[in-house]
């Protein structure tokens, strides 16, 4: 293969040269045939979801995305509950734990003694290698009767029959409910992006921190104004990696949420999740249409998975520095 | 580099400056771990005039310059020991207390009026007093570093952390600032874009008129030109020569023609010593020593 304003190839190679250069042709064709592997993946993947979840989608059209009635016995199937659980677990999983996760961050990065550091490195790279069914066990055998009695009980109890806190706070006082869910998927969440924040915070330029300190800031305000606002448009990255684990996440939802279709009612209701459902009646699926609803719902947390991603990329777009 | 070793051995040749000293070096050790950087150097700073540091490269002028508002501090293990006199007092505080923990850099509060008047009453953290230490003593780096932020904020920022003024003040101290560092002209039509989008030389000089806007009693620059395109370097030069009426300053150059061209006085240093500090009149016609011959005549560096 010749380059543009490369000398044509000569029969005698000139002395000291490889006679060819077609290796780097082969480099480049294996290079895109990975690269095409990875897209054709892609596609068959959405496709074959999209065609196994078109009866459930030519069947109740829409409103498959509205309603919020899912039964079995009937045949009726309406995603909205699980995905209204999906977005809020993950939303609220996010909220308790991006604050946590940059905290801890900027702890070890810029307050920790080198010694302690190691060990909190050591601690949540533990964390976050945990399997996410441990997560579930102890969510469910410790996490929810100790929420139920220490928590859910005593605020049902102390607030006002009928007052707004009274519908936020209603529900069975088990501990499995959406508010338990999201908390268990926080903990699971929270080593990823506290890693990511940390490896963030250490790339910011040694100069930009000297510099900061060198106008005479005190560590707060090189935290506050200067580190976070240089870090800011890839936390976006660091806050999407966290969110794509919380959509997606099984396991440990499917055992603590509560396992209910329709509509969360409240905070400490139980609810479901898309990927709960599907874990959870995938084996028992017998009829076509349950089956195919089942897949509709895994297209649509594709298409959640994918509108969050293309949010970033919108928000990082619209960034105005860098 | 063909050096004699025991050329750095002879006591530093150090000419009095006939001013005030508004920083004073005697006796400063330098330590990155246990490796020594300096040793035992000397050091006087004038009040409002130049002085410039050269030497060949790694003999310890970055190290010195840092010392000088503490920015060695941010890394755990280096530490430094001999005094650094600023308004009389040691910046240093290099007398540990009992229990090992750091002394409080105490600040002369009386001898120069301290920015914040409630700040300074009352026992203030080391983190604190070591802010208020480098809002004293500034310091523009070799690599401009433009924070994540508008031009105007760049400025700004470092104004508001110490003092608090409003808009109108504001827009005039950064106005002057950046005429002072002679970058107006340049920016002031897009004084919010962000200061990243500069050319290299610009996002200098807005340093300078960063650090500068913080009024500073000392500004530290180490080789601040050293990235910049001949043009940004006179212009930068000729914006240090106009800041010595309000500011004392120290500079790190490669660059023997810079050094005489705008410093008052030369600080020659070698293998983590000061080997000799004279006026720049004379540093580089007649230097004393034979180490600083050899350097400005260009045997060796
Ligand atoms: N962070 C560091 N850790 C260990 N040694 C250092 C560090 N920075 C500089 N040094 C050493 O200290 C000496 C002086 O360095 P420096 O002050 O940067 O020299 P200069 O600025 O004159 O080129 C050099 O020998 C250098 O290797
Ligand atoms: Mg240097």
């Amino acid at each position: 293969m010749t380059l543009p304003g490369n000398p044509a190839p000569r029969s005698m190679p000139p002395r000291g040269l490889l006679p060819t250069r077609r290796n780097d042709t082969l480099f480049q064709v294996v290079c895109f045939s990975a690269a095409m592997v990875l897209m054709a993946a892609l596609f068959g993947l959405i496709l074959s979801l999209a065609w196994g979840g078109w009866p459930a989608f030519e069947r109740f059209g829409i409103g498959f995305l509205f309603s919020s009635e899912w039964n079995p016995v009937t045949d009726e199937y309406g995603a909205a509950g699980p995905i209204v659980g999906t977005l809020v677990t993950a939303f609220l999983s996010l909220l308790l734990a991006l604050p946590l996760a940059v905290g801890v961050a900027i702890f070890l990065v810029e307050f920790c003694p080198q010694r302690i550091a190691h060990w909190l490195a050591i601690a949540v790279e533990l964390l976050a290698g945990i399997p996410s069914i441990v997560y579930g066990m102890w969510g469910l055998f410790v996490l929810a009767p100790w929420f139920a009695d220490h928590i859910q009980l005593p605020l049902l109890m102390s607030v006002e029959p009928g007052s707004w806190l009274d519908t936020l706070f209603s529900g069975v006082p088990n501990g499995a409910n959406i508010f338990t869910a999201s908390l268990i998927l926080a903990i699971m969440i929270l080593p990823y992006m506290a890693t990511v924040f940390r490896e963030l915070l250490i790339s910011v330029p040694p100069q930009m921190r000297e510099a900061a300190y060198g106008i005479g800031c005190t560590s707060f305000e090189v935290v506050g104004s200067i580190m976070l606002p240089y870090i800011r448009r890839s936390a976006v990255g660091a806050v999407m990696l966290g969110l794509g684990r919380a959509l997606g996440e099984t396991m440990a939802v499917t055992f603590i949420i509560g396992n209910s279709h329709g509509f969360p009612k409240s905070l400490f209701a139980s609810g479901s999740t898309i990927a709960s459902t599907i874990a959870n009646e995938f084996t028992e699926a017998t009829g076509d249409l349950h089956i195919a609803a089942l897949i509709a719902l895994g297209f649509v947390l594709f298409l959640i998975t994918f509108a969050s991603i293309a949010g970033a990329r919108l928000l990082l777009g619209a960034e105005r520095y860098r | 580099m063909t050096f004699d070793i025991s050329q750095a051995d002879q006591p530093a040749m150090i000419i009095d400056p006939p001013h005030d000293r508004i920083l004073d070096v005697k006796g400063l050790d330098f330590f990155y771990g246990k490796t020594q950087a300096l040793f035992g150097v000397d050091l006087p700073v004038a009040r409002d005039k130049i002085t410039a540091l050269i030497g060949p490269s790694g003999c310890g002028k970055s190290t010195l310059l840092r010392c000088l508002n503490r920015i060695y501090d941010l890394y755990p293990g280096q530490h430094a020991e001999g005094q650094i006199l600023f308004h009389g007092e040691d910046v240093l505080g290099t007398r540990r207390a009992p229990g090992g923990l750091r002394d409080k850099v105490q600040l002369a509060v009386e001898s120069a009026p301290p920015i914040d008047p409630v700040e300074a009453e009352g026992v203030l953290r080391v983190g604190g007093d070591l802010a208020r230490l480098r809002a004293r003593v500034g310091m523009v780096f070799q690599r401009p570093t433009p924070f994540p932020m508008s031009i105007y904020d760049n400025i700004a920022f470092g104004v508001k952390l110490h003092r608090r003024v409003s808009k109108s003040q504001m827009d005039e101290i950064v106005e002057d600032s950046l005429t002072r560092a002679a970058l107006w002209d340049e920016v002031k039509d897009k004084l919010h874009q962000s200061g990243l989008g500069l050319s290299g030389g610009q996002q200098q000089r807005l340093c300078v008129a960063r650090g500068i806007a913080v009024e500073p009693e000392v500004l530290l620059l180490d080789e601040p030109a050293s990235a910049l395109d001949p043009l940004s370097t006179a212009k930068l030069e000729s914006a240090l020569v106009e800041l010595k009426d309000s500011f004392s300053i120290v500079i790190v150059t490669h660059n023997l023609q810079q050094a005489a061209r705008i410093s008052d006085y030369t600080a020659f240093m070698l293998l983590g010593r000061l080997i000799e500090f004279r006026p720049s009149t004379d540093a580089f016609v007649a230097p004393e020593t034979e180490a600083m011959r050899d350097y400005v005549t260009g045997r060796f560096g």
